[in-house]
């Protein structure tokens, strides 16, 4: 079995975003650059798989070369290779075409991504992947098994869960329940080691057409103190959630 | 060319969303000079829309369980029949589910997390959180169809009512690789996404057994309920309940936060919410600094009396 991990590089939960040159630009200077949370998820729950069974890992990420840190990092947690394709993805449809261009001929029977990424939000490009290549897909992917060449995922709906079952090629979009937390794997000094030796292979990219532009950013308006209420005056906080804020 | 709007339904009714984007879709309609047209799966009273602008709406009755493809193929089918060019929707689970499918089979593109109505129509910009509610990015989309996905509580429901045409769609049988097996859904409970309400307990709360406090704010405030991530991480409640950057995102209208200290990833998943309170003994807490009303203050002796007051409250 092939599974390829789609992993995209994010600034680290606790940055302070900013913007600059009159705010078109986001700033990454200072910004300390992680795997994207859900695709940690979904690269441990790869590396289980294939202690289970034997299978090949692979990691790719479409990015410049500012992204190979975390492209190292993941073969370090266990990937077999990783690749890279080389352009700065304006867009989902950008990434998804790419990712869809290059497993074209590579024959991965899975394909992991993330719910979404914590920098645009998307929540797109896994979706957009399967029906690039007319794989079965799962969104929002609390659980998956795998045997031979069918599939049981769980999917998380607003209201409750889903049990989906087909064949694969599968493509998911993986959240925390792949994996619990705790499980999550942490490069050891072999694994270190042993990454600087993996293949990580750069790609041309092929596409060059965006369907979006980002015309600017906006930071947050600043918000005003914080209205305290006396503990022993509940209803005054009442008063103002239904006669100030409007919510009750 | 036509404004179509997706309009999701839950038994057969319209979901709250479905009147938000509805709402949405009309003043756009009108901003653009053109019709407003909607599609659905099984409403069992499609009029009731027409009091949110709608001209023509296309129910769609299958049988079929819910599947991203299918559900796609006959949204794409019946977009293009309308001669749609914008194609709104909302950000449930479902609908994100679907329309990237629909993006590339339409090659449209596709803004999620959109906040505000557009604030240019030619060419459309519009207005998204991103960053996980950390900034707002202003996106164009380039394409000739476009798909615009709203965060649920962003724009409101305006009613602005219109002649209604209702036109019953019966697919032809499919099939499909995919195979749903079972749904579980909790009737009772209102979900996170769907709640104007969301009361939210943390580690302050000291155990998975004090959570009928949560649990009966909640009850009276028609809320829902939801933790933070250790709360969730340690099994005092269920990983879908789990909200912050890593967890389901909150859009509320009012967020209560009880023993949560609000840290930054926290914070992040519940800042599009539009009013929120904390209630935590600790002045420190970063929670204030991001709260609209704060009370200082011991939750198992703040949280009895706001719940006798609330009954109060809503027996005037
Ligand atoms: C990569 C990453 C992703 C993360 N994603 C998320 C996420 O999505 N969501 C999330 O929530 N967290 C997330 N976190 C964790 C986050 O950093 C915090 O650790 C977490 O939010 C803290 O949870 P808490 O507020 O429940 O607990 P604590 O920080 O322990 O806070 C408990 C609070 O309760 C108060 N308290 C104690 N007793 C009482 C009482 N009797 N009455 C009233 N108040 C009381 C305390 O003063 C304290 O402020 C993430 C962390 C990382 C590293
Ligand atoms: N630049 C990228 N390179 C590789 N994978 C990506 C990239 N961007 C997004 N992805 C994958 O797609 C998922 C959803 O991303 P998004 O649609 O951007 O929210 C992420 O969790 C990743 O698994």
């Amino acid at each position: 079995m092939k599974i390829l991990v789609c992993i995209s590089s994010v600034p680290d939960t606790t940055s302070r975003i900013n913007f600059i040159e009159n705010e078109t630009r986001f700033d990454k200077s200072g910004i300390q650059y992680v795997i994207n949370p859900n695709d940690e998820f979904g690269l441990t729950r790869a590396i289980w798989l294939k202690e289970k069974e034997s299978c090949e890992v692979h990691v790719i990420c479409v990015g410049k070369i500012d992204t190979d840190p975390i492209l190292r990092k993941a073969l370090a947690i266990g990937a077999d290779q990783a690749f890279r394709v080389d352009t700065n993805p304006v867009d989902a449809n950008q990434v998804a075409r790419e990712i869809s261009d290059f497993v074209k001929d590579k024959e991965y029977n899975l394909i992991i991504a993330g719910r979404e990424s914590i920098d645009y939000n998307g929540g797109m490009v896994p979706g957009m992947i399967a029906t690039l290549i007319n794989a079965n897909y799962v969104s929002n992917c609390v659980s998956l098994e795998v045997s031979q060449s069918n599939f049981k995922a769980t999917r998380e709906t607003d209201g409750g869960k889903e049990e989906i079952s087909g064949t694969l090629p599968l493509v998911i979009g993986g959240q925390k329940g792949l994996v619990e937390e705790s499980d999550l794997i942490i490069p050891n000094m072999r694994g270190i080691m042993m990454s600087r030796k993996k293949p990580l292979t750069i790609i041309e990219a092929k596409y060059q057409r965006c369907q979006t532009q980002t015309v600017k950013y906006e930071k947050l308006p600043p918000k005003g103190e914080v209205k305290l209420v006396n503990p022993e005056k509940i209803d005054d906080l009442i008063d103002l959630l239904h006669n100030e804020a409007k919510v009750i | 060319m036509a404004i179509i709007v997706y309009l999701e339904t839950e038994n057969g009714n319209f979901k709250k969303t479905a009147l938000e984007v509805s709402s949405y879709g009309r003043k756009l309609a009108d901003e653009m000079k053109t019709n407003l047209y909607g599609i659905t799966f099984n409403a069992v009273d499609p009029l009731k829309i027409q009091k949110y602008g709608v001209e023509k709406l296309i129910n769609i009755k299958t049988d079929h369980v819910f599947n991203p493809k299918i559900y796609a193929d006959l949204l794409c089918k019946n977009f293009n029949d309308l001669g749609g060019t914008i194609f709104i929707t909302g950000s449930s689970a479902d609908s994100r589910f679907i329309f990237p499918v629909v993006s590339i089979s339409l090659d449209a593109a596709y803004a999620t997390n959109v906040v505000e109505f557009p604030s240019s129509v030619s060419p459309l910009v519009l207005k998204r959180s991103v960053f996980t509610n950390k900034g707002f990015v202003f996106t164009e989309l380039k394409t000739n169809k476009k798909i615009i996905g709203i965060l649920n509580n962003s724009y409101g429901i305006h009613k602005s009512e219109r002649k209604l045409e209702v036109k019953d769609y019966i697919p032809e049988s499919i099939d499909s690789k995919l195979k749903v097996e079972s749904v579980k859904e909790d009737k009772e409970k209102i979900s996170i996404a769907d709640a104007e309400i969301v009361v939210s307990g943390g580690r302050g709360l000291k155990g998975p057994e004090n959570w009928t406090l949560i649990e009966d704010l909640a009850k009276i405030l028609g809320a829902a309920t939801a933790c933070s991530k250790p709360v969730s991480d340690m099994g005092w409640r269920p990983h879908s309940e789990h909200v912050g950057q890593t967890g389901k995102p909150v859009a509320s209208n009012l967020y209560i936060a009880i023993g949560v200290s609000g840290a930054i990833q926290h914070l992040a998943g519940i800042n599009a919410s539009k009013c929120k309170v904390v209630i935590n003994n600790d002045p420190e807490a970063p929670f204030f600094k991001a709260a609209d009303y704060g009370i200082v203050g011991d939750a198992f002796d703040v949280v009895p009396k706001l719940i006798d007051s609330l009954k109060k409250f809503k027996s005037r």
